[in-house]
Protein backbone atom coordinates (compact mmCIF):
# COMPACT_ATOMS: atom_id res chain seq x y z
CA UNK A 1 0.00 0.00 0.00
CA UNK A 2 1.25 3.23 -1.27
CA UNK A 3 0.96 6.49 1.94
CA UNK A 4 3.13 8.93 -0.80
CA UNK A 5 3.36 9.01 -4.55
CA UNK A 6 6.06 11.20 -5.80
CA UNK A 7 5.67 12.24 -9.27
CA UNK A 8 8.29 14.19 -11.39
CA UNK A 9 9.43 16.22 -8.72
CA UNK A 10 12.35 18.81 -9.49
CA UNK A 11 13.08 21.79 -7.32
CA UNK A 12 15.38 24.74 -7.48
CA UNK A 13 16.57 27.21 -5.40
CA UNK A 14 16.84 30.44 -5.43
CA UNK A 15 20.54 30.79 -5.86
CA UNK A 16 19.85 28.54 -9.02
CA UNK A 17 21.34 25.02 -7.97
CA UNK A 18 18.80 21.95 -9.01
CA UNK A 19 18.41 20.17 -5.96
CA UNK A 20 15.97 17.31 -7.03
CA UNK A 21 15.74 16.64 -10.67
CA UNK A 22 12.76 14.66 -11.88
CA UNK A 23 12.21 12.47 -8.88
CA UNK A 24 9.64 9.40 -8.86
CA UNK A 25 8.96 7.55 -5.72
CA UNK A 26 6.28 5.04 -4.11
CA UNK A 27 6.47 5.44 -0.78
CA UNK A 28 4.83 2.47 1.43
CA UNK A 29 2.32 2.79 4.41
CA UNK A 30 3.49 0.94 7.78
CA UNK A 31 7.50 1.08 6.65
CA UNK A 32 10.91 2.86 7.13
CA UNK A 33 11.90 4.32 3.90
CA UNK A 34 15.10 5.76 4.12
CA UNK A 35 16.69 8.59 2.27
CA UNK A 36 20.48 8.36 2.43
CA UNK A 37 23.52 9.42 0.63
CA UNK A 38 26.33 12.30 0.65
CA UNK A 39 25.83 16.28 1.59
CA UNK A 40 23.65 18.36 -0.64
CA UNK A 41 22.07 15.21 -2.50
CA UNK A 42 18.39 16.69 -1.76
CA UNK A 43 17.32 14.67 1.04
CA UNK A 44 16.52 16.85 3.32
CA UNK A 45 14.77 18.86 0.75
CA UNK A 46 12.65 16.32 -0.49
CA UNK A 47 11.75 15.94 3.35
CA UNK A 48 10.56 19.61 3.54
CA UNK A 49 8.62 19.36 -0.03
CA UNK A 50 6.39 16.75 1.96
CA UNK A 51 5.08 18.55 4.85
CA UNK A 52 5.32 21.75 2.70
CA UNK A 53 8.08 23.30 4.99
CA UNK A 54 10.12 24.52 1.98
CA UNK A 55 6.89 27.10 1.12
CA UNK A 56 9.28 29.64 3.90
CA UNK A 57 12.23 29.80 1.97
CA UNK A 58 13.40 31.24 -1.38
CA UNK A 59 12.60 28.33 -3.88
CA UNK A 60 12.76 29.35 -7.08
CA UNK A 61 11.13 26.75 -9.43
CA UNK A 62 9.33 23.49 -8.30
CA UNK A 63 7.44 20.96 -10.95
CA UNK A 64 5.72 17.51 -10.36
CA UNK A 65 3.28 16.36 -8.08
CA UNK A 66 3.31 14.49 -4.10
CA UNK A 67 0.03 12.48 -4.32
CA UNK A 68 -0.84 11.86 -0.11
CA UNK A 69 -3.83 9.50 -0.28
CA UNK A 70 -4.76 10.38 -3.81
CA UNK A 71 -4.62 14.50 -3.11
CA UNK A 72 -1.74 16.60 -4.71
CA UNK A 73 -0.27 18.20 -1.85
CA UNK A 74 1.90 20.46 -3.60
CA UNK A 75 -1.26 22.18 -4.78
CA UNK A 76 -1.22 25.59 -3.32
CA UNK A 77 -4.63 25.19 -2.48
CA UNK A 78 -3.82 22.80 -0.13
CA UNK A 79 -4.48 24.03 3.78
CA UNK A 80 -0.48 23.33 4.69
CA UNK A 81 -1.37 23.84 8.45
CA UNK A 82 -3.49 20.46 8.17
CA UNK A 83 -0.54 19.11 6.22
CA UNK A 84 1.51 19.83 8.88
CA UNK A 85 -0.42 17.76 11.54
CA UNK A 86 -0.44 15.08 9.26
CA UNK A 87 2.80 14.58 8.28
CA UNK A 88 5.39 15.47 11.44
CA UNK A 89 8.85 16.20 11.16
CA UNK A 90 11.94 15.79 13.46
CA UNK A 91 14.78 17.99 12.30
CA UNK A 92 18.71 16.95 13.01
CA UNK A 93 19.12 19.09 15.67
CA UNK A 94 16.62 18.89 18.36
CA UNK A 95 14.76 21.95 18.77
CA UNK A 96 12.11 22.24 21.88
CA UNK A 97 9.83 24.94 22.16
CA UNK A 98 10.74 27.23 25.00
CA UNK A 99 7.77 26.00 27.31
CA UNK A 100 7.50 22.94 30.04
CA UNK A 101 7.98 19.99 28.67
CA UNK A 102 4.48 18.93 28.74
CA UNK A 103 3.64 22.21 26.65
CA UNK A 104 5.88 21.01 24.17
CA UNK A 105 3.81 17.89 23.81
CA UNK A 106 0.75 20.04 24.22
CA UNK A 107 1.01 23.21 22.35
CA UNK A 108 0.41 21.54 18.20
CA UNK A 109 -3.18 19.42 19.82
CA UNK A 110 -4.26 22.81 21.55
CA UNK A 111 -3.32 24.71 18.46
CA UNK A 112 -5.33 22.25 16.93
CA UNK A 113 -8.16 23.46 19.12
CA UNK A 114 -8.04 20.08 21.38
CA UNK A 115 -9.02 21.22 24.88
CA UNK A 116 -10.25 18.38 26.92
CA UNK A 117 -7.85 18.37 29.58
CA UNK A 118 -8.06 14.19 29.63
CA UNK A 119 -7.49 13.99 26.42
CA UNK A 120 -4.47 16.11 26.24
CA UNK A 121 -2.98 14.31 29.22
CA UNK A 122 -3.53 10.69 27.37
CA UNK A 123 -1.65 12.26 24.55
CA UNK A 124 1.06 12.93 26.48
CA UNK A 125 1.71 10.04 28.32
CA UNK A 126 1.12 7.97 25.00
CA UNK A 127 3.66 10.12 22.93
CA UNK A 128 6.38 9.88 25.85
CA UNK A 129 6.02 6.23 25.75
CA UNK A 130 6.39 5.57 22.18
CA UNK A 131 9.26 7.77 22.21
CA UNK A 132 11.19 5.98 24.97
CA UNK A 133 11.31 8.69 27.04
CA UNK A 134 8.53 8.54 29.40
CA UNK A 135 10.74 7.51 32.26
CA UNK A 136 13.11 9.33 31.97
CA UNK A 137 10.82 12.70 32.26
CA UNK A 138 7.40 11.20 33.71
CA UNK A 139 8.46 13.19 37.27
CA UNK A 140 9.47 16.13 35.80
CA UNK A 141 7.19 17.63 33.07
CA UNK A 142 6.59 21.09 34.32
CA UNK A 143 10.48 21.85 34.25
CA UNK A 144 11.09 23.84 30.64
CA UNK A 145 12.59 21.05 28.13
CA UNK A 146 15.73 23.16 27.17
CA UNK A 147 16.61 21.77 30.84
CA UNK A 148 17.12 18.46 29.43
CA UNK A 149 20.29 16.47 27.63
CA UNK A 150 20.34 15.96 23.87
CA UNK A 151 19.66 13.22 23.37
CA UNK A 152 16.52 13.66 25.42
CA UNK A 153 15.27 16.69 23.64
CA UNK A 154 15.75 14.80 20.56
CA UNK A 155 13.46 12.19 22.08
CA UNK A 156 11.09 15.20 22.94
CA UNK A 157 10.85 16.31 19.63
CA UNK A 158 9.93 12.83 18.55
CA UNK A 159 7.56 12.86 21.26
CA UNK A 160 5.92 15.93 19.96
CA UNK A 161 5.84 14.95 16.74
CA UNK A 162 3.83 11.97 17.68
CA UNK A 163 1.52 13.49 20.10
CA UNK A 164 -0.39 15.11 17.31
CA UNK A 165 -0.96 11.47 15.68
CA UNK A 166 0.67 12.41 12.39
CA UNK A 167 0.00 9.83 9.66
CA UNK A 168 3.35 10.48 8.20
CA UNK A 169 6.94 10.79 9.97
CA UNK A 170 9.74 12.85 8.50
CA UNK A 171 12.84 12.49 10.59
CA UNK A 172 15.74 14.18 9.00
CA UNK A 173 19.21 12.72 10.80
CA UNK A 174 17.62 12.35 14.09
CA UNK A 175 20.21 10.93 15.82
CA UNK A 176 23.40 12.93 14.71
CA UNK A 177 23.81 14.15 18.04
CA UNK A 178 23.00 11.41 20.16
CA UNK A 179 25.27 8.97 21.98
CA UNK A 180 24.79 5.17 20.58
CA UNK A 181 22.61 4.09 23.47
CA UNK A 182 19.91 6.75 23.10
CA UNK A 183 20.31 6.14 19.20
CA UNK A 184 19.80 2.29 19.97
CA UNK A 185 16.51 3.71 21.46
CA UNK A 186 15.46 5.89 18.72
CA UNK A 187 15.94 3.13 16.44
CA UNK A 188 13.55 0.17 18.26
CA UNK A 189 10.67 3.58 18.74
CA UNK A 190 11.05 3.81 15.15
CA UNK A 191 10.62 -0.25 14.52
CA UNK A 192 7.47 0.31 17.14
CA UNK A 193 6.20 3.07 15.43
CA UNK A 194 6.40 1.46 11.95
CA UNK A 195 3.59 -0.53 12.98
CA UNK A 196 0.83 2.95 12.83
CA UNK A 197 2.93 4.81 10.54
CA UNK A 198 4.51 5.96 7.64
CA UNK A 199 8.29 7.09 8.66
CA UNK A 200 10.83 8.42 5.77
CA UNK A 201 14.45 8.74 7.52
CA UNK A 202 17.88 10.05 6.21
CA UNK A 203 19.78 8.20 8.46
CA UNK A 204 22.81 10.03 9.71
CA UNK A 205 25.69 7.18 8.53
CA UNK A 206 25.42 4.19 5.71
CA UNK A 207 25.42 1.68 8.75
CA UNK A 208 22.29 3.24 10.05
CA UNK A 209 20.21 3.67 6.82
CA UNK A 210 21.40 -0.65 6.61
CA UNK A 211 19.72 -1.42 10.11
CA UNK A 212 16.46 1.14 9.85
CA UNK A 213 15.77 0.40 6.11
CA UNK A 214 12.62 -1.35 5.15
CA UNK A 215 12.72 0.71 1.50
CA UNK A 216 15.87 2.31 -0.03
CA UNK A 217 16.48 5.24 -2.08
CA UNK A 218 20.21 6.42 -2.63
CA UNK A 219 20.80 10.42 -3.93
CA UNK A 220 22.94 12.08 -5.42
CA UNK A 221 23.16 15.64 -5.86
CA UNK A 222 19.95 15.91 -6.90
CA UNK A 223 19.21 12.51 -8.57
CA UNK A 224 17.97 9.40 -7.55
CA UNK A 225 19.90 7.07 -8.14
CA UNK A 226 18.38 3.60 -6.67
CA UNK A 227 15.65 2.47 -5.29
CA UNK A 228 14.34 -0.63 -3.77
CA UNK A 229 14.02 -3.00 -1.35
CA UNK A 230 16.31 -2.42 2.18
CA UNK A 231 17.86 -5.73 2.37
CA UNK A 232 18.58 -5.89 -1.54
CA UNK A 233 19.88 -2.22 -1.99
CA UNK A 234 22.63 -2.78 0.50
CA UNK A 235 23.59 -6.01 -0.55
CA UNK A 236 23.22 -6.16 -3.90
CA UNK A 237 23.06 -2.72 -5.44
CA UNK A 238 22.32 -2.40 -9.12
CA UNK A 239 24.37 0.82 -9.89
CA UNK A 240 27.88 1.30 -9.83
CA UNK A 241 27.52 4.49 -7.72
CA UNK A 242 25.53 3.29 -5.12
CA UNK A 243 27.81 0.36 -4.58
CA UNK A 244 30.54 2.97 -4.94
CA UNK A 245 28.88 4.70 -1.87
CA UNK A 246 27.27 1.34 0.00
CA UNK A 247 31.13 -0.18 0.63
CA UNK A 248 32.80 3.55 1.14
CA UNK A 249 34.59 3.70 -2.16
CA UNK A 250 33.39 7.26 -2.36
CA UNK A 251 31.70 10.17 -0.61
CA UNK B 1 60.39 38.38 26.95
CA UNK B 2 58.01 36.32 29.22
CA UNK B 3 58.53 39.03 31.94
CA UNK B 4 57.67 41.71 29.18
CA UNK B 5 54.20 40.02 28.55
CA UNK B 6 54.02 39.62 32.46
CA UNK B 7 53.73 43.29 32.48
CA UNK B 8 51.82 44.04 29.60
CA UNK B 9 49.35 41.59 31.41
CA UNK B 10 49.15 43.43 34.59
CA UNK B 11 48.75 46.89 33.09
CA UNK B 12 46.10 46.00 30.87
CA UNK B 13 44.48 44.03 33.46
CA UNK B 14 44.46 46.85 35.42
CA UNK B 15 43.40 49.53 33.45
CA UNK B 16 40.46 47.38 32.52
CA UNK B 17 39.68 47.23 35.89
CA UNK B 18 40.33 50.88 36.98
CA UNK B 19 37.70 51.93 33.52
CA UNK B 20 35.54 49.70 35.36
CA UNK B 21 35.34 50.97 38.58
CA UNK B 22 35.42 54.99 37.25
CA UNK B 23 31.75 54.03 36.43
CA UNK B 24 30.95 52.88 39.99
CA UNK B 25 32.84 55.40 40.98
CA UNK B 26 31.15 58.15 38.86
CA UNK B 27 27.69 57.17 39.97
CA UNK B 28 28.40 57.39 43.53
CA UNK B 29 29.75 60.64 43.21
CA UNK B 30 26.54 61.87 41.66
CA UNK B 31 24.58 60.50 44.37
CA UNK B 32 26.90 61.86 46.78
CA UNK B 33 26.49 65.12 45.19
CA UNK B 34 22.34 64.70 44.77
CA UNK B 35 22.56 63.92 48.55
CA UNK B 36 24.51 66.39 49.74
CA UNK B 37 22.55 69.17 48.11
CA UNK B 38 18.90 67.40 48.15
CA UNK B 39 18.75 66.61 51.83
CA UNK B 40 19.06 69.22 53.75
CA UNK B 41 15.60 70.44 52.14
CA UNK B 42 14.07 67.67 55.08
CA UNK B 43 15.31 70.19 57.83
CA UNK B 44 14.20 73.44 56.19
CA UNK B 45 10.62 72.23 54.55
CA UNK B 46 8.07 70.69 56.61
CA UNK B 47 7.29 66.84 55.16
CA UNK B 48 3.35 67.97 55.09
CA UNK B 49 4.34 70.97 52.83
CA UNK B 50 6.74 68.53 50.34
CA UNK B 51 4.02 66.26 49.87
CA UNK B 52 1.67 68.54 49.23
CA UNK B 53 -0.06 69.02 46.36
CA UNK B 54 0.55 72.66 46.01
CA UNK B 55 3.70 73.57 43.98
CA UNK B 56 4.45 77.41 44.22
CA UNK B 57 7.88 78.55 44.95
CA UNK B 58 7.65 81.97 44.86
CA UNK B 59 5.61 81.60 48.00
CA UNK B 60 7.31 78.92 49.53
CA UNK B 61 4.82 76.20 48.60
CA UNK B 62 7.20 73.08 48.03
CA UNK B 63 4.57 70.16 47.20
CA UNK B 64 5.92 67.71 44.72
CA UNK B 65 3.11 65.54 44.33
CA UNK B 66 1.90 67.27 41.06
CA UNK B 67 5.32 67.07 39.80
CA UNK B 68 5.50 63.33 40.76
CA UNK B 69 2.09 62.43 39.32
CA UNK B 70 2.82 64.16 36.32
CA UNK B 71 6.08 62.81 35.64
CA UNK B 72 4.27 59.18 35.90
CA UNK B 73 1.24 60.19 34.34
CA UNK B 74 3.33 61.26 31.40
CA UNK B 75 5.92 58.35 31.47
CA UNK B 76 3.26 55.98 31.80
CA UNK B 77 0.70 57.18 28.46
CA UNK B 78 4.34 56.90 27.07
CA UNK B 79 4.97 53.05 27.94
CA UNK B 80 1.00 52.29 26.95
CA UNK B 81 1.88 54.15 23.57
CA UNK B 82 5.18 52.64 22.69
CA UNK B 83 5.72 49.17 24.48
CA UNK B 84 2.69 48.05 21.94
CA UNK B 85 3.41 50.15 19.21
CA UNK B 86 7.38 49.19 19.15
CA UNK B 87 7.09 45.40 19.75
CA UNK B 88 4.55 45.66 16.67
CA UNK B 89 7.04 47.01 14.57
CA UNK B 90 9.73 45.05 15.40
CA UNK B 91 7.49 41.92 14.67
CA UNK B 92 6.73 43.01 11.67
CA UNK B 93 10.40 44.43 10.51
CA UNK B 94 11.92 41.00 11.55
CA UNK B 95 8.67 38.13 10.98
CA UNK B 96 6.71 39.83 8.28
CA UNK B 97 7.98 42.27 6.04
CA UNK B 98 9.69 41.31 2.56
CA UNK B 99 13.25 41.93 2.45
CA UNK B 100 13.34 44.83 0.83
CA UNK B 101 10.94 46.70 3.14
CA UNK B 102 12.85 45.52 5.86
CA UNK B 103 16.14 46.93 4.50
CA UNK B 104 14.71 50.48 4.19
CA UNK B 105 12.88 50.38 7.20
CA UNK B 106 15.80 49.21 9.74
CA UNK B 107 17.67 52.31 9.00
CA UNK B 108 14.54 54.63 8.97
CA UNK B 109 14.32 53.45 12.56
CA UNK B 110 17.80 54.28 13.51
CA UNK B 111 18.00 57.22 12.01
CA UNK B 112 14.32 58.27 13.57
CA UNK B 113 16.15 57.65 17.21
CA UNK B 114 19.06 59.98 16.15
CA UNK B 115 16.56 63.08 15.99
CA UNK B 116 17.47 65.67 18.54
CA UNK B 117 13.91 65.65 20.97
CA UNK B 118 13.89 69.43 20.86
CA UNK B 119 13.18 68.78 17.07
CA UNK B 120 10.18 66.45 18.08
CA UNK B 121 9.30 68.92 20.60
CA UNK B 122 9.01 71.58 18.10
CA UNK B 123 6.64 69.23 15.82
CA UNK B 124 4.50 68.78 19.24
CA UNK B 125 4.72 72.08 19.18
CA UNK B 126 3.22 73.06 15.90
CA UNK B 127 1.80 69.96 14.61
CA UNK B 128 0.42 67.72 17.28
CA UNK B 129 -0.66 70.06 19.99
CA UNK B 130 -3.12 71.79 17.57
CA UNK B 131 -3.98 68.65 15.97
CA UNK B 132 -5.03 66.81 19.50
CA UNK B 133 -6.76 70.20 20.34
CA UNK B 134 -9.12 70.45 17.17
CA UNK B 135 -9.74 66.81 17.11
CA UNK B 136 -10.62 66.43 20.91
CA UNK B 137 -11.96 69.72 21.41
CA UNK B 138 -9.79 70.30 24.31
CA UNK B 139 -9.09 73.74 25.78
CA UNK B 140 -5.15 73.20 24.80
CA UNK B 141 -3.46 71.06 22.56
CA UNK B 142 -0.19 71.12 25.56
CA UNK B 143 -1.70 68.32 27.85
CA UNK B 144 0.03 65.64 29.31
CA UNK B 145 -0.87 63.31 26.75
CA UNK B 146 0.84 65.18 24.18
CA UNK B 147 3.82 64.84 26.19
CA UNK B 148 3.30 61.15 26.35
CA UNK B 149 3.19 60.83 22.30
CA UNK B 150 6.45 62.51 21.83
CA UNK B 151 7.91 60.42 24.71
CA UNK B 152 6.58 57.39 23.14
CA UNK B 153 8.28 58.83 19.53
CA UNK B 154 10.93 58.92 21.32
CA UNK B 155 11.21 55.24 23.24
CA UNK B 156 9.76 53.69 20.22
CA UNK B 157 13.18 53.68 17.78
CA UNK B 158 15.13 52.34 20.78
CA UNK B 159 12.39 49.68 21.00
CA UNK B 160 12.47 48.51 17.85
CA UNK B 161 16.26 48.54 17.07
CA UNK B 162 16.89 46.53 20.44
CA UNK B 163 13.92 44.07 20.12
CA UNK B 164 14.11 43.31 16.23
CA UNK B 165 18.03 42.70 16.84
CA UNK B 166 16.58 40.04 19.62
CA UNK B 167 14.08 38.45 17.17
CA UNK B 168 16.78 38.38 15.23
CA UNK B 169 18.77 35.86 16.53
CA UNK B 170 16.49 33.67 17.32
CA UNK B 171 17.27 30.39 15.34
CA UNK B 172 15.34 29.79 12.38
CA UNK B 173 14.94 26.28 13.29
CA UNK B 174 12.91 27.36 16.33
CA UNK B 175 10.54 29.27 13.85
CA UNK B 176 10.75 25.78 11.41
CA UNK B 177 10.00 23.19 14.23
CA UNK B 178 6.46 25.32 14.88
CA UNK B 179 5.34 25.64 11.61
CA UNK B 180 6.08 22.01 11.18
CA UNK B 181 3.63 21.33 13.93
CA UNK B 182 1.19 23.05 12.19
CA UNK B 183 1.23 26.40 13.84
CA UNK B 184 0.64 29.46 11.99
CA UNK B 185 2.73 32.39 11.16
CA UNK B 186 1.01 34.41 14.19
CA UNK B 187 0.71 31.69 16.35
CA UNK B 188 4.46 30.62 16.26
CA UNK B 189 5.64 34.61 16.71
CA UNK B 190 3.59 34.93 19.50
CA UNK B 191 4.38 31.86 21.34
CA UNK B 192 7.95 30.81 20.37
CA UNK B 193 9.71 33.35 18.75
CA UNK B 194 8.53 36.49 20.75
CA UNK B 195 9.30 34.35 24.39
CA UNK B 196 12.52 32.91 23.15
CA UNK B 197 13.64 36.68 22.32
CA UNK B 198 12.00 37.84 25.97
CA UNK B 199 14.98 38.58 27.71
CA UNK B 200 16.13 40.76 24.67
CA UNK B 201 12.78 42.55 24.19
CA UNK B 202 12.45 43.46 27.85
CA UNK B 203 16.13 44.98 27.64
CA UNK B 204 14.38 47.23 24.34
CA UNK B 205 11.30 48.07 26.74
CA UNK B 206 13.58 49.24 29.74
CA UNK B 207 16.14 51.35 27.57
CA UNK B 208 13.25 52.80 25.88
CA UNK B 209 11.52 54.01 28.50
CA UNK B 210 14.74 54.69 30.87
CA UNK B 211 14.92 57.22 27.39
CA UNK B 212 12.04 58.38 28.26
CA UNK B 213 11.83 58.65 32.03
CA UNK B 214 14.56 61.33 31.61
CA UNK B 215 13.61 63.32 28.55
CA UNK B 216 13.06 67.03 29.24
CA UNK B 217 13.20 68.85 26.50
CA UNK B 218 10.45 67.67 24.56
CA UNK B 219 8.23 67.26 27.53
CA UNK B 220 8.64 70.83 28.33
CA UNK B 221 7.47 71.88 25.40
CA UNK B 222 4.17 70.27 24.85
CA UNK B 223 2.82 69.44 28.54
CA UNK B 224 1.94 72.44 29.35
CA UNK B 225 3.79 72.82 32.44
CA UNK B 226 1.00 73.25 35.21
CA UNK B 227 2.32 71.90 38.48
CA UNK B 228 -1.43 70.35 39.12
CA UNK B 229 -2.29 66.61 40.71
CA UNK B 230 -2.72 64.31 38.05
CA UNK B 231 -4.95 61.75 39.51
CA UNK B 232 -8.04 61.55 37.05
CA UNK B 233 -8.13 59.06 34.27
CA UNK B 234 -9.00 62.25 32.78
CA UNK B 235 -5.68 64.15 33.87
CA UNK B 236 -4.26 62.89 31.05
CA UNK B 237 -5.82 65.38 28.54
CA UNK B 238 -5.21 68.62 30.16
CA UNK B 239 -1.60 70.00 31.53
CA UNK B 240 1.17 68.74 33.67
CA UNK B 241 4.45 68.88 34.35
CA UNK B 242 6.94 66.67 34.98
CA UNK B 243 9.83 66.39 37.81
CA UNK B 244 12.39 66.78 34.39
CA UNK B 245 10.84 70.05 33.25
CA UNK B 246 10.66 71.84 36.71
CA UNK B 247 14.15 71.03 37.51
CA UNK B 248 15.51 72.37 34.06
CA UNK B 249 13.09 75.10 34.14
CA UNK B 250 13.74 76.61 37.57
CA UNK B 251 16.92 76.01 38.15
CA UNK B 252 18.14 78.42 36.04
CA UNK B 253 16.94 81.00 38.31
CA UNK B 254 17.19 79.83 41.92
CA UNK B 255 19.75 81.53 44.28
CA UNK B 256 22.40 78.22 45.15
CA UNK B 257 21.66 77.26 49.00
CA UNK B 258 18.31 78.59 48.93
CA UNK B 259 15.32 76.58 49.81
CA UNK B 260 13.82 76.23 46.69
CA UNK B 261 17.56 74.81 45.24
CA UNK B 262 17.36 72.49 47.87
CA UNK B 263 14.35 71.24 47.13
CA UNK B 264 14.84 70.58 43.25
CA UNK B 265 18.13 68.45 44.07
CA UNK B 266 15.76 66.46 46.16
CA UNK B 267 13.88 66.21 43.33
CA UNK B 268 16.32 64.99 41.65
CA UNK B 269 17.03 62.22 44.56
CA UNK B 270 13.57 60.94 43.74
CA UNK B 271 14.01 61.14 40.14
CA UNK B 272 16.39 58.66 40.70
CA UNK B 273 14.86 56.79 43.32
CA UNK B 274 12.37 55.94 40.59
CA UNK B 275 14.43 55.21 38.10
CA UNK B 276 16.36 52.76 40.14
CA UNK B 277 13.41 51.48 41.25
CA UNK B 278 12.32 50.16 37.65
CA UNK B 279 15.31 49.31 36.80
CA UNK B 280 15.80 46.78 40.04
CA UNK B 281 12.24 45.63 39.26
CA UNK B 282 12.91 45.15 35.81
CA UNK B 283 15.73 42.79 35.85
CA UNK B 284 14.41 41.05 38.52
CA UNK B 285 11.22 40.15 36.50
CA UNK B 286 13.39 39.22 33.67
CA UNK B 287 16.37 37.40 35.63
CA UNK B 288 13.30 35.39 37.95
CA UNK B 289 11.60 34.06 34.44
CA UNK B 290 14.59 32.85 33.09
CA UNK B 291 14.93 29.29 35.01
CA UNK B 292 18.76 28.37 35.99
CA UNK B 293 19.49 26.21 32.87
CA UNK B 294 18.24 28.62 30.28
CA UNK B 295 20.91 30.83 31.94
CA UNK B 296 23.35 28.46 31.53
CA UNK B 297 22.21 27.60 27.99
CA UNK B 298 21.50 31.35 26.71
N1 LIG C 1 17.40 27.29 1.54
C1 LIG C 1 18.23 26.98 0.54
N2 LIG C 1 18.56 27.91 -0.36
C2 LIG C 1 19.40 27.61 -1.40
N3 LIG C 1 19.95 26.40 -1.60
C3 LIG C 1 19.64 25.42 -0.73
C4 LIG C 1 18.78 25.65 0.38
N4 LIG C 1 18.67 24.50 1.08
C5 LIG C 1 19.43 23.59 0.42
N5 LIG C 1 20.02 24.12 -0.66
C6 LIG C 1 20.88 23.43 -1.63
O1 LIG C 1 20.19 22.32 -2.12
C7 LIG C 1 21.04 21.20 -2.25
C8 LIG C 1 20.46 20.02 -1.50
O2 LIG C 1 20.44 20.32 -0.12
P1 LIG C 1 19.82 19.38 0.98
O3 LIG C 1 19.86 20.10 2.26
O4 LIG C 1 18.51 18.90 0.52
O5 LIG C 1 20.85 18.18 1.00
P2 LIG C 1 20.93 16.93 1.93
O6 LIG C 1 20.89 15.76 1.07
O7 LIG C 1 19.93 17.03 3.02
O8 LIG C 1 22.39 17.08 2.54
P3 LIG C 1 22.92 16.76 4.02
O9 LIG C 1 23.24 15.31 4.04
O10 LIG C 1 24.16 17.59 4.12
O11 LIG C 1 21.86 17.17 4.99
C9 LIG C 1 22.40 21.65 -1.74
O12 LIG C 1 23.20 21.93 -2.87
C10 LIG C 1 22.12 22.90 -0.98
O13 LIG C 1 23.18 23.79 -1.09
MG1 LIG D 1 20.03 17.37 5.12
Amino acid sequence: MNKLVIENLSLQYADGTESLSNINMDIAKNAITVLFGPAGGGKSTLLRCINRLNDLTDVETMSGRIMMDGEDILNPATDTIALRRKVGMVFARPVVLPMSIRKNLTYGLELAGEKRKSKLEEAVERSLKLAAIWDEVKDRLEEPAIALSGGQQQRICLARSLAQQPEVILLDEPTSGLDPISTGKVEAALQELKKDYTIILVPHSVQQAARTADYAAFFLQGELVEYGNGDELFTNPQEQRTEDYVTGRFG
Amino acid sequence: MDKDLNWREFIITRAIKASGYSAIVFVALIFIFLLREGLPTLGEVDLSTLFSVRWYPIEDYFGILPLITGSLIVTLGAALVAIPFGIGTAVYISEIAPRAVREVLKPLVELLGGLPSVVLGFLGILVLSPWLRTTFDLPTGLTAFTGSLLLAAIAVPTIVSVAEDALDTVPRSYREAAWAIGATHWQTIWRVTLPAARSGVMTGIMLGIGRAIGETMAVMMVTGNAPVMAIRPGSLFEPARTMTATIAAEMGEVASGSVHYHTLFFIGIVLFLISLAVNVAASSVIFRSKKRSERILS
